[in-house]
């Protein structure tokens, strides 16, 4: 303090790197009011658009919130977008949907909760590196998936949960509503509870945080579970926009997840990330698939920059912003 | 410790209260196409007389999507509809070679024919030319072998034609309202799959007859969520739109809901396949929806009747041909209002 000034107090580097997001974003937006001079004149379009993709965003981040804690736990999650699968396909089953909206959306928590846990013991107990333990867990998901569901899309007819997605609170549409609590618990999960300092101390040195006396196996446990829970309501969001759930749904979900979670700033070897940084990720590949179909430009064109994206964010991140970073740090 | 144990308790009773539902869970039942997409046993059809026993192999992707479900659904069906059939099914994998390595495993038990729905038509071609060559005639299902010595017969939609077909509804409604220079999109499936592109060139090409073109496309993945999503979006690109084509009534369902909660009514909405949800939406004509064009899995019965005709050197009961001919391409036909009733029992 005494040597640093004020601006020590401030999180310096993710408020670079959220500030540079926020610059991406403005950049989307010029671009598409260049591009689209008749849409982006009219402001109620406008606010309607950034509404649309904010709930383009709200299932795939709270997701990423999940990710985001198992990523800084110094793991990975290669299953959730088998796990939403899995478990928007057992809520909308027959069977479970005649418990009504109460036994779909438990039936998806549970799942989901059930199927991270799954990861977690074969990580945490059974000493299976995290890579391998969710790609077999995605496998596995999939085909489960796939044989609850008869391989057919299963409609989902009650009323309450296909009204999530059309609901609004004052105006702001209830999934987004759903994706800001999500953040907000896990932004407070993250940095006001021991849960969260633990979370960070396993990332950044699993044996040291072991000998400081944390129980880092069910710790580990309990992050995959919380991905996996995630997931559960990611399950159920996704079920009520579009109104069904299916075996090959939530494709690829995991590593948009991924990325969006590395483009905020989550160091891939644990130990260091943020769950504001992980939202403004999830946000701007939202914001680009939003562009992109507005401007009439094909998936693959979309998947290129999207890599892109993700290839130059981390390189910035690298040298400009740790450049900046140390010009703060202690002699 | 007590708290250890009491939160030991607290998941145990929640993992015991989701498996009692969880296991009460099993999949949609309503959801079983196969006794209309089949041919039973009519007593004026020459052809269903028993013959000499065959055994007919059959593989096809495990796709999760209902179109490949129906078709194995239907397979099995058509195959147990005949009591001189034997069905022997071997699991598709993954991709092209873990099917093609299966398919190896069948050509040792020397079925008398095999039926296949490839991953790929191309990949599976040598596949093709080795079981032909080993005596064993194959039919091949919906995608195409590029060598014709590969198969004895092919049988297939026609994805040129469905978006043909879509066209031309589209087109003469447009025609009907007098819209000059209407606004038309088109949410398409997987954009790397060739069907998808013949798809699509069908749909432009019709929609060139008339003077029009598509406004705006997006191709999902042939599923509910991704239709939503690229709904939404190519709603928020065309405030105003006259008429929409999406490939695929599965994603459909993703698609109308995006419609539904964008409040959007301003145009029609012609989909693809044929499921029997898009018949009973057009039936009941409360959406945008106004047709839908065919592309049935029922192809998948046919297939097994005309395996087993070839593999006892039988013919076509109302051709003159002695044989069954080399090749046969579905129409893709228009469903609406007017004959969703007819079609109904033929959705998947």
């Amino acid at each position: 303090m005494e040597r640093g000034g004020w601006w020590r107090t401030i999180p310096t580097e993710s408020l670079w790197r959220n500030l540079g997001l926020v610059g991406v974003l403005v950049v989307l937006f010029v671009i598409g009011a260049i591009i689209r001079p008749d849409l982006y004149g009219d402001s109620d379009w406008v606010v309607n658009n950034m509404l649309v993709i904010l709930q383009q965003a709200a299932a795939i981040g709270v997701v990423t919130v999940g990710v985001t804690f198992v990523i800084i736990g110094g793991g990975i999650d290669l299953s959730v977008g088998a796990l939403i699968a899995l478990a928007g396909v057992w809520s909308t089953t027959l069977a479970t949907q005649s418990y009504g909206a109460g036994g779909m959306i438990f039936a998806a928590i549970a799942v989901g909760t059930i199927a991270g846990a799954v990861n977690g013991l074969l990580i945490a107990y059974g000493r299976l590196v995290p890579f391998i333990a969710t790609l077999a867990m995605l496998v596995a998901a999939r085909g489960l998936a796939a044989q609850i569901s008869g391989k057919q899309t299963q409609v989902s007819a009650d009323q309450f949960i296909n009204g999530i997605a059309t609901k609004k609170v004052a105006g702001i549409p209830m999934l987004v509503v759903i994706l800001a609590v999500a953040a907000a618990l896990g932004w407070v999960l993250l940095n006001r509870t021991t849960f969260g300092r633990r979370t960070v101390a396993i990332g950044s040195n699993a044996e040291a945080a072991r000998l400081a006396g944390i129980n880092v196996r069910r710790h580990t446990l309990l992050l995959y579970a919380l991905s996996g829970l995630c997931c559960g309501i990611a399950a159920i969001m996704l079920t009520s926009l579009a109104t069904s759930a299916q075996a090959a749904a939530a494709e690829l979900y995991e590593l948009d997840a991924i990325a969006a979670a590395i483009i905020g700033g989550t160091l891939l070897s644990g130990g260091r990330g943020t769950i504001v940084g992980s939202m403004f990720g999830v946000i701007v590949f939202s914001t680009i698939t939003n562009l992109f179909a507005i401007a009439n430009l094909p998936t693959e064109v979309q998947n290129m920059v999207k890599g892109g994206i993700i290839v130059l964010a981390v390189l910035v991140q690298q040298i400009r912003f740790g450049s900046l970073t140390a010009l703060f740090r202690k002699p | 410790m007590t708290h250890s144990s009491r939160r030991s308790l607290l998941f145990g009773g929640a993992a015991l209260g989701a498996g009692a539902v969880l296991a009460a869970c099993t999949s949609n039942e309503s959801n079983n196409p196969t006794t209309a997409q089949t041919k039973g046993a009519e007593a004026s059809n020459p052809n269903v007389a028993a013959g000499k026993a065959v055994t007919i192999g059959f593989s096809a992707p495990a796709a999760d999507h209902g179109w490949i479900a129906a078709i194995t659904n239907n397979a099995k069906a058509q195959a147990a509809a005949y009591s001189d059939v034997t069905f022997k099914q071997v699991e598709a994998g993954k991709d092209a070679a873990a099917q093609r390595a299966a398919l190896d495993t069948l050509i040792a038990e020397k079925p008398d024919v095999i039926v296949l729905l490839p991953h790929d038509g191309k990949e599976l071609n040598a596949f093709g030319l080795k079981a032909m060559e080993a005596g064993i005639p194959v039919v091949n299902l919906d995608r195409a072998f590029p060598d014709a010595l590969a198969y004895r017969l092919q049988i297939k939609g026609d994805n040129y034609g469905m978006g043909v077909a879509a066209g031309h509804y589209i087109g003469k409604a447009m025609k009907a309202k007098n819209v000059a220079s209407p606004v038309i999109g088109e949410i398409a499936g997987m954009d790397e799959l060739e069907l998808t592109q013949e798809r699509s060139k069908g749909f432009a090409d019709a929609l060139k007859t008339y003077g029009f073109k598509v406004a705006n496309r997006r191709a999902a993945r042939f599923t509910a969520d991704t239709g939503q999503k690229e709904a939404q979006n190519l709603l928020q690109a065309l405030p105003k739109l006259d008429a929409l084509w999406n490939h695929d009534d599965d994603q459909g369902i993703g698609v109308l809901a995006a419609i539904t909660a964008a409040n959007r009514s301003e145009f029609i909405m012609v989909g693809g396949a044929g499921s029997k949800k898009a018949i009973e939406d057009i039936a009941a004509d409360k959406s945008v929806l106004k047709a839908t064009v065919t592309y049935s899995p029922s192809m998948a019965s046919s297939a097994i009747s005309l395996g087993r005709l070839i593999a006892q050197g039988r013919g076509m009961a109302d051709l003159v041909e002695l044989q069954v001919p080399k090749e046969i391409i579905l129409s893709s036909e228009t469903i609406t209002k007017e004959n969703a009733g007819t079609y109904l029992k033929l959705g998947f």
